[in-house]
């Protein structure tokens, strides 16, 4: 058994060096970047730069899973349980950072002002949950992963396994969003077709996760932060500094947010971007559920939850929730900031007098992008590949001089775009695709893990083959994170939706199909096994059919007409139903049916006080 | 099991739990009800509805989890059921 108590002289020598170790490899991050900076203005050619950017640190990461890989059961899990809280903080913030975040994100708020701010506070409110209801009870717990938690306390494989059926649900959805932007970011950074780099994208993020399970992913999550934090502040300190003189993009957002509502009126804009509610179709009633689902989700998915069992104890897992916001507040208080500047950088273009024949002199940064895929640039409703499709577009429409709505930027590749679109030297668009890499792939490594864990420990392990040796159990995790990651990348590459769809839909399976069973086992000394089976199928399958029927309809084909809206509740929010109706169903069953045993209230008991061994121990096999 | 001290403990436990989640309504949800009219007051540019989405509550997450993190330890030391 590893020892489960913090560090001691034998275990403590890496995790006492944490700090040194870091602080070396943020040095040399930093250097990487004045060095390409050179090579940059030495002449090195642009899709060098890239591929330099991206190899480097896949390859720094590959070497941190290499350096930790494992093979022992309690590593491979929980990473020995000896992470501290600061550390665990930083890992969570880049597992829980993926592209969405990273790309998307900050493209939604450019589009959508004040709406999109739903999304920032959907993604941050949501630890008070996890803190205050969830984490520190199933880290004394000891579990190793969610079903664990679900099996013991609602007693047996039933529970447990519709727990990896919402896990693997809602894991995988996110997923495939994660793929999407490695394929996103390789199409445009490396020059291959979208179709291709998803499976590039998807080689990076095998080689990560497979050698070491959560040890690995740890140790690899904490240099991801580090790439994707100083990747994501230094083109919005740099545009800060151009457009205003100060270096603090979050306190000069308010003269952004000024320039751009005058700005706006100057071009006879109407719908303003600091207006509420009328982004989009966000009516104050789906900007206040998709807050909900989004704040409940983050409290009920499982590759978030399972980060909080590798701490040394319940204090420390208290602890490191504060520190994971913390660290990812960081990003998110800097993503408005990011958008106001990249806005008024646009607005401030228009004003300049575009016409169809300058804005490929003036923005031949959009012609670029429009290459890499056709969706992501249209100007007057066509993609705007070279000077000629757009002067014919406008033509047809009789657009002469282009104005701010004539330009239709996607979302997902307003963060990628930005730096070519403020005129920085292309060294910075090479760290912003590094950054938004490091988001991706440490996101998709946690996910991956999350749903390899599920399969061999709950499925195979805990319900097929109980006696089978630890070396197997890896094994088959191991090639069941292979399975699921190649599955992944082929939905991936059939485009199904936008990041912050695709992500935010993840949010609401797993809010629907988890939040009331975990929740109500920890608070709820009444909630029975019936009640919590009966209650996760309907919260779930609620959940699932109302997402399923508006997106594709019964026939599962997007483009043809689809189940209607229940009262306008747009599916990113599908929750909204799901989580009412799992809870009532949860909570009748469980009165109707018979009040748990006496020994189940006593493993409630304990489970509420952090002193005492953890429930859960592993025998080594 | 169920001791008096336990009792108590959990008794503290839930307050500071269901502290933390009005304070979680009021800034998740409560004060962003009224946008519109803190949008009225503007700080360094910021319109006061817009900074609280963007900025204030975010910070008022972070602060309260470090709170908590203390509270919660202080209670479970006052009922000696910290771990060792």
């Amino acid at each position: 058994m590893a020892n489960t108590t913090a560090t001691t002289a034998g275990g403590g020598d890496f995790t006492s060096n944490l700090g040194r170790i870091y602080g070396i490899y943020t040095g040399g991050f930093i250097a990487f970047i004045i060095l390409m900076a050179i090579l940059s203005a030495l002449g090195v050619e642009n899709v060098v730069i890239g591929y330099l950017f991206m190899g480097f640190t896949i390859v720094i990461y590959a070497v941190i899973g290499v350096l930790s890989r494992t093979m022992h059961v309690g590593e491979y899990y929980v990473a020995g349980r000896r992470v501290p809280a600061l550390y665990n903080g930083m890992a969570t913030g880049a597992d829980w950072m993926s592209a969405a975040s990273f790309i998307g994100m900050a493209g939604s708020l450019y589009l959508l002002g004040y709406d999109g701010l739903g999304f920032v506070l959907g993604w941050t409110g949501g630890y008070v949950l996890v803190a205050i209801l969830v984490a520190p009870y199933l880290r004394k717990f000891g579990a190793y992963t969610v079903p664990d938690f679900l099996s013991a306390r609602y007693g047996g494989n039933l529970a447990r396994l519709i727990g990896v059926v919402v896990l693997f649900s809602c894991s995988f959805t996110y997923v495939v969003a994660q793929i999407f932007g490695t394929g996103l970011i390789s199409a445009r950074f490396l020059g291959i077709d979208f179709n291709v780099a998803v499976y590039v994208g998807l080689a990076g993020i095998l080689v990560c996760s497979m050698l070491g399970g959560m040890r690995a992913v740890t140790w690899t999550q904490v240099a991801q932060y580090i790439v994707l934090i100083i990747a994501y502040l230094i083109p919005v300190i740099w545009m800060s500094t151009v457009k205003t003189g100060v270096p603090i993009p979050q306190l000069m957002q308010g003269q952004a947010l000024a320039n751009i509502t005058a700005l706006e009126t100057a071009q006879g804009i109407t719908v303003h971007h600091i207006t509420p509610f009328v982004h989009g179709g966000y009516d104050a009633k789906n900007y206040f559920l998709l807050i909900l689902c989004l704040m409940v989700g983050t409290a009920s998915l499982p590759h978030v939850l399972m980060r909080y069992f590798t701490t040394p104890s319940v204090r420390e897992a208290r602890v490191s929730v504060a520190w994971s916001l913390l660290f990812i507040f960081i990003l998110y208080f800097t993503a408005p900031a990011y958008a106001a500047f990249a806005k008024w950088t646009m607005l401030d273009l228009v004003a300049s007098g575009l016409t169809p024949e300058n804005i490929g002199e003036k923005a031949g940064w959009m012609m670029r992008w429009a290459a890499a895929d056709n969706t992501l640039v249209q100007i007057c409703g066509k993609a705007a590949t070279d000077t000629a499709a757009i002067v014919a577009a406008c033509a047809e429409k009789g657009v002469t001089a282009l104005s701010f709505a004539d330009i239709n930027l996607n979302a997902d590749m307003i963060v990628l775009a930005t730096p070519e679109m403020a005129g920085m030297p292309y060294v910075i668009s090479g760290l912003v695709a590094a950054g938004g890499l490091a988001a991706a792939l440490s996101t998709a490594d946690g996910l991956l893990l999350a749903i390899a864990n599920a399969l061999s420990h709950d499925i195979y392990y805990k319900m097929i083959d109980q006696n089978a040796p630890t070396s197997r159990r890896l094994i088959v995790s191991r090639i069941l994170l292979v399975m699921v990651a190649v599955l992944a990348a082929y939905v991936a590459s059939t485009k199904p939706s936008d990041i912050l769809s695709m992500v935010s839909w993840a949010f609401s399976l797993a809010a629907g199909g988890l939040f009331p069973a975990l929740v109500l086992g920890v608070w709820w000394k009444r909630a029975n096994s019936a009640g919590a089976v009966a209650g996760m199928i309907a919260g779930f399958g609620i959940t699932i059919f109302y997402l399923v029927m508006t997106q594709y309809g019964a026939d599962f084909d997007k483009a043809t007409p689809n189940m209607e809206l229940w009262w306008g509740v747009k599916n990113i929010s599908s929750a909204a139903f799901g989580l009412p109706v799992g809870f009532a169903v949860m909570i009748i069953v469980s009165l109707l049916t018979k009040a748990p045993s006496r020994d189940m209230q006593d493993f409630i008991e304990e489970i509420r006080v952090p002193r005492g061994k953890q429930m859960m121990e592993e025998k080594i096999a | 099991m169920a001791t008096p001290d336990r009792v108590s403990y959990w008794n503290k436990t839930k307050s500071l739990m269901f502290v933390m989640l009005g304070l979680w309504v009021f800034f998740g949800y409560v004060i962003h009800m009224f946008v519109e009219q803190l949008n009225t007051i503007v700080i360094f540019g910021f319109p006061l509805g817009f900074y609280m989405a963007a900025q204030g509550s975010l910070i008022a997450f972070v602060v309260m989890l470090f709170w908590f993190a203390r509270r919660q330890n202080a209670i479970d030391e006052e009922h000696h059921v910290n771990e060792e």
